[in-house]
C-alpha cells in the first residue's frame, strides 16, 4: 500500500513531469515527422519515376513496331500507286502513238487529203481558165457584132445621105462639085452617088388599119402577126438539078397570098360591127351622149326624099334579071375560068373547103385528065 | 338662134378649157413653173377638170396633176390632202386605157416619196384598181400600174405586204412574161422592190413562181432589163439559205458570169451582188460558185470596172474566202490577191479599201500558205500605212488592223514580215516578233539570215517591260542564238567594249 501511497504522493508530480518533459519534447517530434515525410516523398518520387521511366521505354518499342508496320504498308501502297501510275502512263503514251497514227491516216484520207486538194485545186484553176476564156470570146462577139451594127448603121447613113445629094451627081454636060474636071479621078463620094438611087418625094402614107380581123392575121399584113419576109422572091434562081418542079412554079405556090373562103373570109358579125363602130365615131365626135337640141320643131319642115329604087318612074324593078344577062354566052366567069363548065355565081352559103382549093395546089391527084 | 351659135359657145368653152390643161400640163414640166402654179390655186382648179365630161381634158388634167405631185413631196402632200386619190381611184378602174395610164402615173408621183404618202395611197383603196389594171390589154397601162405599185412597195414591209395582200405577185409575174422590153423592167424591179424587205415576202415572190421566168431573161440584150433582173433575183436570194438556192436551182449559174462582162455597169454591180448574196450564206453555195468559175470571172470584173461597181465583187471575194480554207486557196489561185491589193491601193474611197482589207484579212487568216500568198504581194505594207494613216476613216483603220493581226498570225515568210520590225507600233510589233519567235528556232538558214539583215540588232533595241509577251518573244529569240552575238549586237556594247579597254592594264608594265 505503501507504494500506492508513494504513488499517489508521486502523481501530481508525475502528472507536472509529463506535461514538462511532452512540452520539451513538442519541437523535436514536429521537426522529426517532417523530416520523415521528405524522406518518403523523395524515395516514393524517384520510385514512381523510375516507373514511368520504364514505361516510357516499353511504349517507344511498342510504338517503333507499330509505325514500322504502318510505314511498311503506306510504302506498299505507293509502290503500287507509282506503278500503277507509271503503266497507265505507259499505255497512254501508247494509245496516243496509236492514234497520233490513225488520226494522222485519217485525215489524210478521209479530211485532208493533200492530193485531192491539189487536183481539186488544180481542177479549179482549169475551170476558172475555161470560165475566162470563154467569156473573152463572149465579149469579143459582143463587141464585134455591135461594131458590125454601128459600120451597118453609118452605112446605112451613108446611103441616105448620097440618096439625098443625088442631085449633086456629074452629068455630061454638068461636073457635080465632086467630079471636078481639073483633077485626075473624081471624088469617091461622087462614086457612091452613082450608086445610090435618088430619094424619090415622100407620099402622104396610107395609115394602116389598126383592126386586126381574122384576114390580116393569116394574110400575115398586120405587124403584130408573124414576121413577114421582107425581100420579094429571088427573080431567077437556077434550075436545081433533079426531078423538082419549076422553080417559078413552087415560088408561085409559096409566096401566094392567103385566099379564104368566103365563109371564113368574112365576118359573121359583120353589121354589128359597122354599128359599132359607127357608135365609137359618134361618141368620139360629140362632147355628150345626148344630143343637144333645143328647137324640138327644127326638123319639122324637112322634106322626105325617098330611095332612089323606090322613086323609079318606071315600074319598080325586078331583082332577078337586074343582076344578070339571059344570055349565058356573054357573061364573064365563064371566060375567066377555063377549068370548068360553066359558073354560077358565087354562093354565099358554105362553100366545101377541098374543092375552093381545087386546081391550085400543083399535086397531081387533084388534076383532072 | 341658130343651133350652130348655141353649140358654138359650147364648142369654145370646151377648147379653153382643153387648152388650158394643155397649157397648165407643159408649164408643169418646167420646175421653175411649179412653185407659181401652185400658188395659183392650180391643183383645185385640175380636180375638177378630172371629173370633166371630155375624156381628153380629164387625161391632161391627170397628166398635170401627175407632174406636179412628181416635183416635190409637199406638191404630193397637197394632191393627197386635195381628196383628189378617191376619185382617180374610182375613175380608174372605169375609164379607157390613156385615161388609166394618166391615173397610174399620178398615184405612182404620190407615192414615191414618202411612206406616208404611199400609205395614203393604199388607204384610197387604190391597191385593188392597180392590180385590176395589170390584167388590162394595153402593155401601158399595165407598166403604169406595175410602176405604181412598186413605188408603193419599196417603202417598208408593210406597204410591201399590203400589195402582195392585193394579189400583185402572180399578175407581175405574168408581165415579165410579156414581150414588151419596158413593162418586163418595171415588173422586174416591182417584184425587187417587194422582195427586198423580209423573208416572207421573198418567197411569196419565189412562190409565184418568178425566180425561173427571170433567170430565163438574164440573155436578154437589153441591159436595163438585166440589171433589174439581177437586182430581183439578189433581192430573192439575200434572206436565207433556202431562197439562195432556190435561185440557184434555176440554173443561173453559167449564164450570170456573161452578164459580168457587159458593158454597162449597173448590169456588172448587179451580177456580182448576186453573186456575192449567193456565196455569203454557206461554204457549200461558195463551193458551187467556185465550182462554176464564178471566183475567176468575179475577179476579172473587178479588174475590168472602178469604183462602187468594184465593191459587191470585193466582198464575194471575202465571203468565199472566209468559209473555208479550200475556199480561200481557190480565191488564192484564181488570182484573187494581186486584184484584190491593186483595189486596196488604187481606189480613192475608203469603204471600198475596208472591203479590200477585209476580204485579204479574211484570205491570209487560215494558214501559213494562205498567209504567205497574201504577204507576197506586198500589200502588208500598204495595209499598215493605212492603219497608220491620220486620213483614213475609223471603219477602215479598224478593218486593216484586224487584217494584218489575222494575217501576221499566221505568217510565217519572214522576209514580208522583216521590213515591220522597223516601222511598226507596238500592238503590230508583238505579233511580228511572236512570229520570228516561233520559226528562228527551226530553220537554221533563217536564223543567219535574220542576223545579216540586221534584224536581230533591231530586236536588241526594242524597249519591252520585263515580263510582257513582247519580252518573252524577244528572250526566245534571244536564245536560239550564242550570248556574244546577242551581247554585241545590243545597245551600247560598244560603250561597255570601250570602257573595257579603259580599264584594262597592259601586261608589260
Amino acid at each position: 500500500m505503501a507504494t500506492l501511497a508513494r504513488l499517489q504522493a508521486r502523481s501530481s508530480t508525475v502528472g507536472n513531469q509529463y506535461y514538462f518533459r511532452n512540452s520539451v519534447v513538442d519541437p523535436f517530434r514536429i521537426k522529426e515527422n517532417d523530416a520523415a515525410v521528405k524522406i518518403q516523398s523523395w524515395f516514393r518520387g524517384c520510385q514512381v519515376r523510375a516507373y514511368v521511366r520504364h514505361l516510357n521505354r516499353i511504349v517507344t518499342i511498342i510504338q517503333k513496331w507499330w509505325r514500322s508496320f504502318l510505314g511498311r504498308k503506306q510504302y506498299q501502297l505507293t509502290v503500287q500507286v507509282a506503278y500503277y501510275t507509271m503503266m497507265m502512263n505507259l499505255y497512254n503514251a501508247m494509245a496516243v502513238r496509236i492514234q497520233r497514227r490513225w488520226r494522222g491516216y485519217r485525215v489524210r484520207k478521209y479530211l485532208f487529203n493533200y492530193y485531192y486538194l491539189k487536183e481539186y485545186l488544180r481542177v479549179v484553176s482549169e475551170t476558172n481558165d475555161a470560165i475566162r476564156k470563154a467569156l473573152e470570146e463572149f465579149a469579143e462577139m459582143k463587141e464585134r457584132e455591135e461594131k458590125k451594127a454601128n459600120l451597118e448603121r453609118e452605112e446605112k447613113k451613108r446611103d441616105y445621105q448620097a440618096r439625098k445629094m443625088h442631085y449633086l451627081l456629074s452629068t455630061k454636060q454638068i461636073p457635080g462639085i465632086y467630079n471636078s474636071p481639073f483633077r485626075k479621078e473624081p471624088d469617091p463620094w461622087e462614086l457612091q452617088l452613082q450608086k445610090a438611087k435618088p430619094l424619090t418625094h415622100r407620099r402622104p402614107k396610107v395609115k394602116q388599119k389598126d383592126s386586126t380581123s381574122l384576114n390580116d392575121w393569116l394574110a400575115c399584113t398586120s405587124a403584130r402577126s408573124f414576121p413577114r419576109s421582107e425581100i420579094l422572091p429571088p427573080i431567077n434562081r437556077k434550075q436545081c438539078q433533079g426531078p423538082f418542079r419549076d422553080i417559078t412554079e413552087v415560088l408561085e405556090q409559096r409566096y401566094k397570098p392567103l385566099e379564104p373562103t368566103l365563109w371564113v373570109a368574112e365576118p359573121i358579125d359583120e353589121l354589128k360591127l359597122a354599128r359599132e363602130e359607127l357608135r365609137r365615131e359618134e361618141w368620139l365626135r360629140n362632147v355628150n351622149d345626148n344630143m343637144f337640141l333645143p328647137f324640138s320643131s327644127y326638123h319639122k319642115n324637112e322634106k322626105y326624099i325617098p330611095s332612089m329604087h323606090l322613086s323609079s318612074k318606071y315600074c319598080p324593078i325586078s331583082h332577078k334579071e337586074q343582076f344578070r344577062s339571059e344570055n349565058p354566052k356573054k357573061w364573064i366567069c365563064d371566060k375567066v375560068s377555063v377549068g370548068r363548065k360553066s359558073k354560077d355565081f358565087q354562093t354565099v352559103l358554105p362553100s366545101f373547103e377541098l374543092f375552093s382549093k381545087y386546081g391550085k395546089l400543083y399535086s397531081k391527084a387533084g388534076q383532072i385528065v | 338662134m341658130s343651133q350652130r351659135q348655141v353649140l358654138q359657145v359650147f364648142e369654145q368653152y370646151q377648147k379653153a378649157r382643153t387648152q388650158f390643161v394643155q397649157m397648165v400640163a407643159e408649164l408643169a414640166t418646167r420646175p421653175q413653173n411649179i412653185e407659181t402654179l401652185q400658188n395659183a390655186g392650180v391643183m383645185s382648179l385640175l380636180r375638177t377638170l378630172l371629173l370633166d365630161v371630155v375624156p381628153t381634158i380629164q387625161q391632161t388634167a391627170a397628166l398635170a396633176l401627175g407632174r406636179l405631185a412628181n416635183y416635190n413631196d409637199d406638191l404630193a402632200e397637197a394632191v393627197v390632202k386635195c381628196d383628189i386619190l378617191p376619185q382617180l381611184v374610182y375613175s380608174l378602174a372605169e375609164q379607157n386605157r390613156f385615161y388609166k395610164k394618166a391615173a397610174a402615173f399620178v398615184l405612182r408621183a404620190v407615192g414615191k416619196h414618202s411612206p406616208q404618202l404611199a400609205q395614203a395611197i393604199v388607204d384610197c383603196g387604190a391597191l385593188d384598181t392597180l392590180v385590176i389594171c395589170l390584167e388590162d390589154f394595153d402593155p401601158g397601162v399595165k407598166e403604169a400600174a406595175a410602176w405604181a405599185l412598186r413605188y408603193i412597195a419599196r417603202h417598208n414591209a408593210e406597204l410591201s405586204q399590203a400589195v402582195v395582200d392585193a394579189g400583185a405577185v402572180p399578175l407581175l409575174v405574168l408581165c415579165i412574161q410579156e414581150p414588151e422590153i419596158a413593162l418586163k423592167r418595171i415588173a422586174a424591179s416591182a417584184l425587187s422592190d417587194i422582195a427586198k424587205h423580209s423573208p416572207e415576202l421573198a418567197q411569196t415572190v419565189v412562190d409565184a413562181g418568178a425566180v425561173a421566168h427571170l433567170a430565163q431573161m438574164l440573155l436578154n440584150p437589153d441591159a436595163k432589163l438585166k440589171h433589174q433582173i439581177l437586182s430581183a433575183l439578189s433581192q430573192v436570194s439575200k434572206h436565207s439559205v433556202d431562197l439562195a438556192e432556190m435561185v440557184v436551182e434555176a440554173e443561173i449559174f453559167p449564164v450570170v458570169l456573161t452578164c459580168l462582162k457587159d458593158k454597162d455597169e449597173y448590169v456588172k454591180k448587179n451580177a456580182s451582188t448576186l453573186i456575192r448574196e449567193i456565196a455569203k450564206h454557206t461554204p457549200e453555195l461558195s463551193q458551187l460558185v467556185v465550182n462554176a468559175g464564178g471566183v475567176a470571172a468575179v475577179i476579172d470584173c473587178i479588174g475590168s470596172c472602178k469604183g462602187n461597181t468594184r465593191l459587191p465583187g470585193i466582198m464575194m471575194l471575202g465571203y468565199v474566202a472566209a468559209h473555208s480554207e479550200n475556199l480561200a486557196m481557190a480565191v488564192i489561185i484564181s488570182k484573187g490577191v494581186p486584184q484584190l491589193s491593186v483595189c486596196l491601193s488604187e481606189e480613192p474611197e475608203d469603204h471600198i479599201k475596208a472591203a479590200a482589207a477585209w476580204a485579204l484579212g479574211q484570205i491570209g487568216r487560215h494558214t501559213p500558205e494562205h498567209a504567205r500568198a497574201v504577204a507576197v504581194t506586198n500589200t502588208l505594207p500598204v495595209l499598215l500605212s493605212l492603219y497608220m494613216s491620220t486620213e483614213s476613216s475609223e471603219d477602215l483603220q479598224v478593218k486593216s488592223k484586224k487584217a494584218i493581226k489575222s494575217i501576221l498570225q499566221k505568217c510565217t515568210y519572214l522576209p514580208a514580215l522583216e521590213p515591220f520590225l522597223y516601222d511598226a507600233p507596238p500592238n503590230i510589233l508583238k505579233h511580228v516578233v511572236g512570229q520570228f519567235s516561233k520559226v528562228l528556232p527551226h530553220d537554221s538558214k533563217a536564223r543567219r539570215l535574220f542576223v545579216t539583215s540586221g534584224g536581230l540588232k533591231k530586236v536588241q533595241e526594242i524597249k519591252a517591260e520585263p515580263g510582257s509577251l513582247l519580252q518573252e518573244y524577244i528572250n526566245s529569240i534571244n536564245n536560239c542564238y550564242p550570248e556574244e552575238i546577242v551581247r554585241y549586237y545590243s545597245p551600247g556594247y560598244s560603250d561597255t567594249l570601250l570602257q573595257r579597254v579603259d580599264s584594262y592594264q597592259p601586261l608589260n608594265n
